[in-house]
């Protein structure tokens, strides 16, 4: 054993050790924050009117807000098609990581081979466009903290580590999912002895240690949110607004 | 007034009614502070005289139980992404050019206290993300927490209906359970308790003013119009904003003559003449005690119908009655009910057919102001405009981004309509009045007590001709008996 396997060989233990802690962490703290929103009580009627008078009308309401962002629509064009842009790049990235935990890997994902770059690429356009816009416009500079900075910036080094990843230096896929996938069955093996891999795998697994503890929580919360996802039926017989604490 | 963005508001086609953002002022409102409120009225309303000596730690544990009774509180204090969509909306920032009266610069002054006691962002408190709830902080909170009338106009923008109205309501209640509040709002609901009214009118005024506008009516149509005052057994209990039969008696005549056409029996009530509540403007429990008199008063005169008058922030206490004071199934309908739906019921019915003669308000181009909170929190949009189009033959709206959900606050909502922060109405009446000079309309439409004594003074400085009434006015005017 040469100095370099010890090297790995430490690098492998750091990695999984944190790779189990980020993972838990993420999920526990999401499940806590949501659960925390979930049986929080609304004392009273809370829906901003003209609302949907039925509770389905409310949950399309929330879905609406969700996929296409209307509210964002109605506030600001360019913001909207930054963030819904961002949005759906982030998405068709994610669902492309897909391969490195399914085995086999879906056809579809297979086929989203040709596309993949061009979402890779949006969605660092997205990335940057959002920084420039933060500091470009004194509205949002004046609002905007270091963590709204580091949140973009850990999101623009992720993208930029694994599009270089992919498409110029051309890691093996086969070495990265058999880590990922030993990690999945808790059989962890060593890490691949990819530098700007073990790059590209820190900042995101910084970034799930970060969410439950940021403003990215929005990602789960918008579903709670009072304003949206309650119908109006204050005016229709038999309907009262109970307050939950007077239950 | 002078740090505020002065450019006089010119009709120009090209701008098309809507104010866009000014350039930043930081600081400019910070100081135009409402009055502290007096010993007197705090004692009245079960709050303490003055700041509690442990005042933090007591505001921080007050937080934090409104962070587990309030879900929109918090979820709303977690979500934002500071994306600033909102940063353009709220007409405090638009004519003061301050930055922090951005809605989510506001809320972030709470935000910043949530996250130094409750999250783990209060470990670094350098990133500006956390501050500790100081002397400097508490200031803040009461400068900009009464410079936001709780209008809701950010959350129709927000990406997350992030409702900056409910974060000024938490954060005027926290203050108010450590002693700090106005004199103004806290004068108003004392003088509900003592009274039965916001304006301190005694029962034997009361009496006198409706007497006198029966002579009134009289004399000017002939018509033996009646504005009966705790007469029991009375079919319907109007429940209006007191201001209706002082200052706005147009409006008064205009329910009078409306029952008195109907043949409805109808009465005012000296336990409870306001149906406007300034609890919700201070916290939860006066919100509540104060809107419990109207079921009261209403089973003690043994009514069938309760309606409210025409006042926004009543509407919105309104319609919190069933939740706030039980259930309304003895009376009819049993729910919250407003003058504008019962009219435009009638309307339906078909009760004015025949009667209704639009040409009387031909002198009059009407424009209609939907106040923020009937139109935001009460679903009241339609009704008003029907009612108006029904009885005017010349209605034209403002712009669209300005109206309906959309709608600016008169700039005096919510605890705002007070002398001494008066720069700081003329700046949120700004917007508004922009929007109604491009109509050129000379009679502007609404149905709120609050909205009917800001907008007089804020058309007045920002030099909009145009005479403010209610809607139930112009419905008086065209019936023909
Ligand atoms: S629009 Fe909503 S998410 Fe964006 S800054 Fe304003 S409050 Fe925050
Ligand atoms: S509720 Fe109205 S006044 Fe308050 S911050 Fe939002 S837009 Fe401004």
């Amino acid at each position: 054993m040469d100095a370099s396997d010890i090297l790995w060989t430490f690098l492998s233990l750091f990695f999984i050790g944190l790779a189990y802690f980020s993972v838990i962490t993420f999920v526990a703290g999401m499940l806590w924050k949501l659960i925390g929103y979930l049986r929080t009580p609304m004392p009273l009627p809370h829906a901003l009117t003209p609302a949907p008078k039925t509770e389905g009308g409310a949950i399309l309401r929330v879905l609406g807000e969700v996929t296409i962002f209307r509210s964002l629509f109605k506030a600001d064009k360019w913001l909207w098609a930054g963030a819904w842009v961002f949005h759906i790049a982030l998405a068709a990235v994610l669902f492309r990581h897909l391969r490195y935990f399914t085995y086999p890997v879906p056809g579809l994902i297979l086929y989203m081979q040709n596309v993949a770059l061009f979402f890779g690429c949006l969605f660092g356009a997205a990335i940057l466009f959002l920084f420039w816009r933060r500091l470009a416009l004194p509205r949002t500079l004046y609002i905007s903290n270091i963590p709204d900075y580091f949140v973009l910036v850990l999101l623009g080094l992720i993208a930029g580590s694994g599009l270089t990843l992919n498409y110029w230096l051309h890691v093996d896929i086969v070495d990265v999912k058999g880590f990922i996938l030993g990690l999945m069955t808790l059989h962890p093996v060593e890490v691949p002895r990819y530098p700007l891999f073990l790059f590209h795998l820190f900042l995101v697994l910084i970034l799930m240690l970060y969410f439950p503890f940021s403003k990215l929580l929005h990602a789960g919360g918008v579903i709670f949110s009072p304003s949206r996802s309650q119908p109006y039926q204050i005016q229709q017989r038999g309907k009262r607004y109970v307050n939950p604490l007077e239950r | 007034m002078a740090k505020f963005d002065e450019t006089p508001i010119v009709k120009d086609p090209a701008v098309n009614g809507v104010l866009s953002a000014p350039k930043l002022r930081e600081h400019a409102s910070a100081e135009v502070r409402c009055h502290p409120s007096k010993p007197k009225d705090t004692a009245a309303i079960d709050l303490p005289t003055e700041r509690v000596p442990d005042w933090q730690e007591r505001a921080v544990a007050k937080l934090g139980e409104l962070l587990e009774k309030n879900k929109a509180l918090r979820v709303y204090m977690d979500i934002c992404v500071r994306c600033g969509a909102c940063t353009d909306k709220c007409p405090f920032f638009l004519g003061t050019g301050d930055p922090q009266n951005f809605p989510v610069a506001r809320a972030e002054l709470m935000r910043k206290v949530y996250r130094r006691y409750f999250t783990p962002a209060g470990l670094f408190p350098d990133l500006g993300e956390a501050a500790d709830f100081d002397e400097e902080m508490l200031q803040k909170w009461y400068t900009y927490f009464y410079q936001c009338s709780e209008c809701r106009r950010c959350s129709v923008f927000c990406p997350y209906g992030i409702d900056t109205a409910e974060i000024t309501i938490a954060a005027r209640e926290i203050m108010a359970s450590i002693g700090v509040a106005t004199k103004y709002v806290t004068e108003v609901v004392a003088k509900v308790y003592s009274t039965g009214n916001n304006l301190g009118i005694p029962p034997a005024g009361w009496k006198d003013n409706c007497e006198f506008l029966e002579s009134d009516v009289k004399e000017e149509t002939g018509l033996s119009v009646r504005f009966p005052v705790d007469e029991k057994g009375a079919e319907v209990l109007l429940v209006p904003p007191s201001a209706d039969n002082f200052a706005n008696t147009d409006t008064m005549i205009g329910y009078g003559k409306l029952f008195h056409f109907l043949g409805v029996s109808w009465t005012t009530s000296t336990y409870c003449n306001e149906a406007g509540n300034f609890g919700l403007f201070l916290n939860f429990a006066n919100l509540k005690k104060v809107n419990r008199r109207i079921l009261d008063a209403a089973r003690d005169l043994g009514v069938k119908t309760i309606i409210w008058g025409e006042c926004g922030h009543a509407w919105r206490a309104g319609i919190y009655t069933p939740t706030l004071n039980g259930p309304m199934d003895d009376f009819e309908p049993p729910y919250p009910y407003h003058i504008s739906q019962y009219i435009v019921d009638m309307l339906h019915k078909g009760a004015f057919e025949g009667h209704i003669d639009k040409s009387a308000n031909d002198e009059y181009l009407v424009t209609y102001h939907d106040p923020c909170q009937s139109a935001r929190a009460g679903y009241l949009i339609e009704e008003p405009r029907e009612i108006i189009r029904a009885v005017c033959n010349r209605f034209v709206e403002m712009p669209d981004g300005t109206i309906r959900q959309k709608t600016f606050c008169c700039g005096a909502g919510n605890g705002l309509l007070t002398d001494e922060i008066m720069p700081i109405r003329m700046a949120g009446g700004k917007p508004r009045a922009m929007a109604v000079k491009h109509t050129g309309a000379n009679y502007l439409a609404t149905v709120c007590a609050i909205c009917k004594a800001q907008l007089p003074e804020s058309m007045h400085y920002w030099d909009v001709p145009v005479k403010v009434g209610g809607v139930i006015d112009l419905l008086a005017r065209a019936i023909k008996m």
